[in-house]
């Protein structure tokens, strides 16, 4: 295997759980909520996610735990923000502190003990196609998952009747009520799908990247998956080429330390924040592009009029 | 509402002031942590020497601690309401906590304070640290014998004297060994972040490296190293549970037999502010058991620790050559203690530009 | 059952105060009974936690040194979010504030005039404010995404930030440790009261509160500011211009959390180190909107943060609990007080009736 091979191997297991929790809270956007709570439901979903493997021996239900402990988690915000309306800046943000808190109490056991990975699942013939094989065809469920989960949801965007009614639903709330979509119902559900990827992300990140628990370890990927949302600009392949990028950066870092470049590891440490910056500069500078994907109603609450 | 908060308060007062009497004839010891008492690294090794401390010393102690402290302003409160509460001796146990507790035992001088890697001290205000380079030194030389590449990789936190001293010790032990020994480093910039740590360990086996070490405090560089089939070296504490084939041995931070020795003094009357710089014959670090390699490297390993404990032997001794080539020591000269806790150069042999 | 809100006809005053003692309340009970389950005293433990840190001077001087920055950043932020701008970069902000007032004690340390303590406030602020201020020109001239800009420059600013102190600025009588010197006594931002050890730190958090208050309800800054917040069109029909306000309000909450960071080095921590703040700018967020986006109502939410943290040292003291516990207790306190707020506005009725009829329009 080639240097270059395992460079890249090593950026799609840095990138997936960025692009699992940014493609999820794309979904929660796109239905106008803004949950700021990414970084708590994918911690949680780690712990949980962990704490069924070790308990069950096997990471297939820890995947599963993770995935309904960040939806289940969601629920706390979608209940304050979309039924008591309460500000959803604000309770994202408690919803984080909570999160840290919570696995932090429940993982508190588990700390120190070696996790089972999750196996590869290696495709027959398809596996042997050199370069393309060992990346893309001998890898864990949850970069299959990943990839479904984009092409999936970019599908039901854009092409499906319900996505239609989401993205009413988070461009004009009102008019899509008038429709007679139900605004809260569907809200509901996009909040618990980003809450379900978010927590298949820290599923990721306790059985694949870094098979063990450790409190706080989601270490603020959680913030980088919402800006990768806007630097996608609510769409689903950006998502997926912004992750990478922001991987590909953050490890050729490390690279480039390891080569003994000379160039101090802070200034190349920043790199991955400023390279989003300034890709962000070069696909925005279209103002009526930019506004047509940002959905209108995104962080304003909504109550029917009975 | 003002009646129940007022009941409330009486309650509470009551019951506060009962565990206050109770424990007025025992020797109140607290702990100010950086990080959680679980962190399975830097923090976990003390609140270990905690507990030690609390088994060995039996009810003529009783310890609290506060943990997750942020350095700064938070930290300076944090000492300040354990020298308030009674505490007659507090360890802070983290670099940055220095000003804070220089402050605070400022303010309480007849609270004992001990702060751990720093340099100030008051009457009241000893300091101590662990001599970790001494097991760098023996790792670099179970590095160099086990290497068949002669590259080792080096996962660093921050360039601060401590990790600084780790890596130069690494490199002579490995030299002494292979003279052509080389390592490389890479600086994660974070004491804890499993990710980038275990990103750091592919980073550096993808170019080339065979064997491992860690100055940083998830085990995630052994999870990778076990996974790539290369050895390494564990951190702070035994990691061989996250590679019992990977492992080589790991430099365990054995508090306890500080803190008891300390306790005991105070509980004598006979603390004194002290700075103390206690090594493998302390028992404040100790080697994890040498496994996974040959009996004669491991032969060596044990030749070269009990060289160390005796002190026939000190790792920072000439002929040794700063990383230009400069002449650094000369041949039986040792480094003095002063230079070692202000090291900011690296020696020959190091793959890597020391940040200025 | 069912939740369904009825709007109030117009804001109720008297749950405007009574929701915070109902959210209290409730916590009380939700708090009691989480402690119950994990075996400790109920009564002890809100006792450490809400009563406990008030009942001595210096704890309460802890109280506002805690909550000063919160205050400062809060203030700022709320008009940037009342106006529609979403800066959640006010971490990077209050940390170049920090590093650009700290110029002079660190690198003129042999300048000792009383001009000194001055000059660094207001490089604090012009720093926090230039920092700012790339966000707001990416904003206003690029259209480019401000919450993405300013998230991804604090992390810029914490690296920068390291490597000054590890390299040029690294105090050369420390031992190579990460740390600038300290500074002079005349760098050294003075108490406020003879009693403990608040800087005036805290003195600027409440005039800055009381500015904005008086700016946002009385000047045509803050007409401005609320209309072009409600809607961009209503603002441009009244002549007032969006990109103006952009700079306007991220150089003000820039410059605001500029203060707060050189006011916490200068007061607090008297020298630069590798870590100055323990997340100060992002918990800033959750107090601007805990005081409801007013400068009084966040005044009163940053001092009931900082509450929690001291109340949950003290409870980690007085019962043994981890501090994870009280960041639970902490998260659901938060959780209590933005539902409970929902009562301003709606009255919350429950339905008790079958919910046939409605499930018909699923998302799939």
């Amino acid at each position: 295997m080639g240097i270059f091979e395992a460079i890249l191997l090593t950026v799609i297991t840095a990138a997936t759980p960025l692009v699992l929790a940014a493609v999820g809270e794309l979904v929660t956007e796109r239905a106008g909520v803004l949950n700021l709570g990414v970084e708590g439901m994918m911690v949680m979903g780690a712990a949980c996610a962990f704490i069924a493997t070790q308990v069950t021996g096997s990471p297939y239900l820890g995947i599963l735990a993770g995935i309904a402990s960040g939806a289940l988690f969601s629920l706390l915000f979608g209940f304050l923000t979309l039924t008591l309306v309460a500000n959803q800046v604000a309770t994202g943000l408690a919803l984080t502190i909570l999160g840290l808190g919570v696995s932090g109490m429940i993982g508190e056991a588990y700390v120190g003990q070696s996790g089972i990975k999750l196996p590869q699942i290696v495709f027959p013939v398809l596996s042997d196609i050199p370069f393309l094989g060992p990346l893309v065809f001998k890898q864990d469920l949850i970069f299959y998952l990943s990839i479904a989960v984009v092409v999936g949801v970019n599908w039901f965007l854009f092409r499906s009747r319900a996505g239609l009614k989401l993205r009413s639903v988070g461009d004009s709330h009102a008019s899509a009520h008038a429709l007679g979509i139900n605004v809260i119902r569907m809200r509901y559900l996009a909040v618990m799908f980003g809450g379900a990827c978010a927590g298949l992300a820290g599923a990721q990140l306790s059985l694949v990247y870094t098979p063990q628990w450790v409190e706080n370890m989601s270490a603020g990927r959680g913030w980088i998956a919402l800006a990768l949302v806007v630097f996608a600009s609510w769409r689903p392949w950006r998502v997926v080429a912004g992750g990478y990028l922001f991987g590909a950066v953050s490890i050729s870092q490390l690279h480039a330390q390891a080569f003994g470049i000379g160039v101090p590891s802070q200034f190349l440490s920043a790199l991955p924040y400023l390279a989003t910056i300034v890709v962000l500069i070069l696909i925005s500078h279209n103002r009526r592009t930019t506004l047509i994907n940002t959905p209108a109603s995104l962080g304003k609450p909504f109550v029917p009029d009975r | 509402m003002k009646k129940i908060l007022f009941a409330l308060a009486t309650t509470a007062a009551v019951i506060g002031f009962s565990a206050a009497a109770s424990a007025a004839d025992k020797a109140k010891v607290c702990f100010v942590y950086v990080g959680s008492k679980t962190d399975g690294g830097w923090t976990q090794a003390h609140d270990l020497g905690r507990q030690e401390l609390e088994k060995a010393l039996g009810d003529k102690v009783e310890t609290q601690f506060l943990e997750n402290v942020p350095e700064g302003p938070d930290a300076e409160r944090a000492i300040e309401r354990l020298a308030r509460s009674g505490c007659g001796l507090i360890f802070t146990t983290s670099f940055g906590f220095m000003d804070a507790t220089v402050k605070i035992a400022a303010k309480f001088p007849d609270v004992k304070f001990e702060h751990a890697t720093g340099y100030k001290t008051a009457p009241n205000l000893a300091t101590y640290n662990s001599r970790f380079y001494e097991g760098r030194y023996i790792q670099g030389q179970i590095a160099a014998k086990i290497s068949q590449k002669g590259v080792a990789g080096y996962i660093a936190s921050f360039p601060i004297p401590e990790v600084v001293m780790g890596i130069n010790s690494f490199v002579i032990g490995a030299r002494t060994i292979n003279p052509d020994f080389k390592i490389k480093v890479v600086w994660a910039n974070t004491w804890f972040d499993p990710g980038k740590e275990a990103d750091a360990a592919k980073a550096l086996i993808d170019q080339g490296v065979d064997v491992l070490t860690q100055h940083t405090d998830t085990t995630a560089p052994m999870q990778v190293a076990a996974e790539r089939g290369i050895k390494a070296f564990g951190q702070a504490s035994d990691m061989v549970k996250a590679g019992p084939k990977t492992q080589l041995t790991a430099i365990v931070d054995t508090w306890g037999a500080y803190y008891i020795k300390r306790t005991q003094a105070f509980i004598d009357g006979k603390w004194e502010s002290t700075s103390s710089w206690d090594g493998l014959k302390d028992g404040i670090l100790t080697m994890a058991p040498y496994t996974n390699m040959p009996d004669d490297v491991k032969a060596l390993a044990e030749a070269t620790e009990a060289k160390i404990r005796s002190g026939e032997l000190k790792p920072f001794t000439g002929p040794l050559k700063k990383q230009d080539g400069s002449e650094w020591l000369k041949a039986g000269e040792t480094a003095d203690d002063g230079t070692l806790l202000g090291m900011n150069f690296y020696v020959e042999g190091v793959d890597d530009k020391l940040p200025q | 059952m069912r939740i369904e809100l009825e709007r109030r006809p117009e804001v109720s005053r008297l749950f405007s105060l009574l929701s915070p003692v109902i959210a209290l309340a409730l916590m009380m009970i939700f708090g009691g009974i989480m402690f119950l389950l994990l075996g400790k005293n109920p009564i002890t433990a809100l006792y450490s936690f809400f009563i406990e840190p008030l009942m001595e001077v210096w704890s309460l001087h802890e109280l506002a040194i805690k909550a000063a920055p919160l205050i400062l950043i809060g203030v700022g932020l709320s008009v940037c979010y009342r106006s529609n701008n979403w800066n959640i970069g006010a971490e990077g902000q209050f940390i170049a504030g920090a590093i650009a007032g700290s110029i002079l004690p660190v690198v003129f340390h042999e300048w000792h005039s009383p001009l000194v303590l001055p000059l660094m406030l207001l490089l604090g602020m012009l720093g926090g404010a230039l920092f700012a201020g790339i966000p707001a020109f990416l904003k206003a001239h690029l259209n480019t995404n401000e919450i993405l800009t300013s998230l991804m420059l604090v992390y810029v600013a914490q690296l920068f930030l390291d490597w000054l102190v590890r390299g040029y600025w690294r105090n050369p009588g420390g031992l190579n440790f990460p740390e600038t010197r300290t500074f002079d006594p005349v760098a050294v931002l003075p108490e406020m009261i003879a009693s403990g050890r608040t800087h005036w730190g805290f003195g600027f958090a409440i005039l800055a509160a009381v500015a904005i208050w008086f700016m946002m309800r009385y000047t045509l800054k803050g007409f401005e500011i609320t209309v072009l917040g409600q809607s961009e069109r209503a603002g441009r029909f009244a002549g007032f211009s969006t990109r103006k306000m952009i700079w306007f309000s991220m150089l003000l909450s820039g410059a605001l959390a500029g203060l707060a960071g050189i006011a916490e080095v200068s007061g607090a921590i008297q020298q630069l180190r590798p870590v100055i703040s323990p997340g100060y700018g992002f918990t800033a967020i959750i107090v601007a909107f805990l005081g409801r986006l007013n400068p009084l109502g966040i005044i009163v939410a940053g001092l009931v943060l900082a509450l929690t943290y001291l109340g949950g040292e003290a409870a980690q003291l007085s019962l043994g609990v981890s501090d994870k516990v009280t960041r639970v207790f902490q998260g659901l306190l938060l959780f209590f007080v933005l539902s409970c707020d929902t009562l301003i506005r709606y009255k919350i009725k429950l339905v008790w009736s079958n919910l046939t009829g409605t499930a018909t329009e699923g998302a799939h």
